[in-house]
């Protein structure tokens, strides 16, 4: 695997960041090298953020900021419209978004040529954690969609990113919700 | 062996700070450097150190609290950024003339104004004359390792001087990287117990520490200020190399990059480094002849080692992050250019000032500066440049 790029979308309070820390972390216990930064602005509750994921099996000597990503998730569909997620996202690149609609129809959206992916994962996290939080569940979907880092390995990383900060029941929850959306979203 | 931690640069100095368990830590904070002492302040309160904690009303107070400590005979700690670094300016002098070991990290942070929380160098900068030993580093990984080699460094019997371990704000402080941890053990061993060479509290061995110096002998103790720092030059090159056989990773007081055959070098500092070698891969894959000196030792400055590296290279561009008003050039530029006076078949040489206030240095612009290094028509090429301002 050489140097992959991601850029998640969402707004302030959704878990942009730590869905770019967990996919890191989880690729780093298949061994590799990781980066996971937020887009340094004001962070206001739902304000429109940015966050980036590198991962590559050799040690990522990059730094700059991430402009020509090779996968961007949008965790919230209200963004759309809003905020040009597919900017420097190349034809050959993969899209991700939260949305309850068709695919044909944000297909039409996007105008995008490369690969579009949708996942109602707000109704999902409701159903499985109680809460419209669809970071972990567009993490999980996207787990599926690119093989990029194992399920076994996400979930082992979700635990250890989790158990200290939330109760074990809602550790379970997100591992359920991660668990649906990687059997749920279409290919 | 530890397994490895997705942390970042603050995280990493934390828990090195941690694993060097130092007797004092005082600190204020300040952004980009506050989630170092808050996860350094969990550790004390956990009671997973030693430490005593001294929570100061300023950063004036946390410097002048970590000189007394040192005077007293401890291992210390303290870290700071931009503003608080330059409130500290009056006794970061006093820590160095009064030759006392001690680990400051800067989280690099443009000073005001305007007001920027940030990355730039312009903090560092401004203390370069200060008498400390100032390491500039790459990536999460350099902090934590460089933490360790600090200890060594700065409490070397013939050095007995603070070091201070810089990295940038934000870019290395907030980002969370991959980083390969020593056991507490291999880390205690490597930096060994902490022997004071004239502790304060060594009641029958009374002695004064800053007292009045005027025209009969401060100048002496200047020269010897000089001396200790041209001394610790080879010392801290030895000791970076050890910490080699500790950890597996050795580091030099610069690192060459694809410098043997390379006719066009980029010289610059921490995280852009990184961003250098990037360049450097995709355009040696071009067949370009191109490579980077990453210099990690500031102060003092190895200005024979530079110019024995760039011999015979056909252009260089020196990128400074932050200004020297009025000068001919950035800092690093300056002291490049001055290494490079004696040297037979001088290179050109190229200044540029970079990502101030934050502002994001891409491999594109890299690329490009290389490419101008290329092209340039002849030796000189020309005045300071700006690169990535609107305007220019």
């Amino acid at each position: 695997m050489g140097l992959i790029e991601i850029r998640w979308h969402g707004r302030g309070g959704q878990g942009v960041v730590t869905a770019s820390e967990l996919f890191a972390e989880a690729s780093m216990l298949e061994g590799n090298y990781i980066q996971a930064f937020p887009e340094f602005g004001p962070e206001r509750m739902g304000a429109p953020i940015k966050a980036f994921t590198r991962i590559s099996e050799a040690p990522i000597t990059i730094h700059s900021h991430v402009y020509t990503p090779d996968i961007v998730v949008v965790l919230d569909p209200t963004l759309l419209g809003q905020v040009n997620v597919t900017e420097g996202l190349s034809d050959d690149g993969i899209i991700l978004v939260n949305y309850s609609k068709d695919l044909e129809s944000l297909k039409k959206i996007l105008k995008f040529k490369g690969k579009v992916y949708a996942l109602d994962a707000t109704k999902l996290a409701l159903e499985k954690i109680g809460r419209p939080v669809a970071n972990t569940s567009c993490a999980g979907a996207l787990v599926k969609i690119t093989g990029l880092v194992g399920i076994d390995n996400f979930l082992a990383a979700t635990v250890e990113k989790f158990k200290e900060k939330l109760p074990e029941k809602a550790v379970l929850a997100n591992k359920e919700a991660i668990m649906a959306a990687y059997n749920g979203v279409e290919q | 062996m530890a397994k490895p931690m997705a942390i970042s640069g603050n995280f990493a100095a934390a828990y090195s700070t941690k694993q060097i368990n130092p007797h004092i830590v005082a600190a204020y904070p300040i952004t980009p450097q506050t989630l170092m002492m808050e996860k350094f302040s969990e550790y004390v309160a956990n009671g997973e150190v030693d430490t005593e904690l001294i929570c100061v009303e300023s950063e004036h107070s946390a410097m002048s609290a970590c000189i007394g400590a040192a005077a007293a005979g401890g291992r210390v700690i303290t870290s700071t950024a931009a503003n608080g670094l330059a409130l500290m300016f009056e006794v970061v002098y006093i820590a160095a003339s009064l030759r006392l070991p001690m680990t400051m990290c800067v989280m690099n942070r443009a000073l005001s104004g305007p007001i920027n929380i940030h990355c730039d160098h312009s903090d560092a900068m401004g203390v370069r004359d200060s008498g400390w030993i100032q390491v500039f580093n790459e990536n999460a990984q350099e902090v934590y390792d460089t933490m360790f080699q600090a200890c060594r460094i700065g409490e070397h019997k013939d050095i007995k001087l603070p070091v201070m371990v810089n990295f940038d704000g934000f870019i290395t402080s907030h980002k969370v990287e991959r980083v390969d941890v020593l056991d507490d053990d291999v880390v205690q061993d490597y930096i060994g117990k902490f022997e004071p060479m004239y502790p304060l509290l060594d009641v029958d061995n009374p002695l004064t520490y800053g007292p009045l110096d005027l025209f009969d002998y401060y100048f002496e103790h200047k020269r010897q200020q000089v001396d200790a720092m041209q001394k610790a030059l080879p010392i801290i090159e030895k000791e970076m190399k050890a910490y080699g056989k500790v950890s597996g990773r050795e580091y030099g007081i610069m690192e060459s990059y694809h410098l043997d055959d390379a006719d066009y070098v980029i010289i610059c500092m921490s995280s852009t480094a990184g961003t250098t070698k990037f360049v450097v891969d995709r355009m040696r894959a071009q067949g370009k002849k191109v490579g980077l000196l990453k210099l990690r030792l500031f102060r003092p400055f190895p200005a024979k080692q530079i110019a024995e590296q760039l011999a015979g290279v056909k252009r260089i561009a020196v990128l400074d992050r932050s200004e020297s008003f009025g000068a001919f050039g950035g800092p690093l530029f300056t002291e490049v250019r001055n290494a490079l006076y004696d040297v037979n078949d001088k290179p050109g040489i190229t200044g540029y000032v970079y990502g101030l206030g934050g502002r994001d240095i891409s491999a594109d612009q890299i690329e490009g500066v290389f490419n101008k290094l290329i092209s340039a028509p002849d030796k000189m090429i020309g005045d300071i440049q700006y690169l990535g301002v609107r305007g220019d």
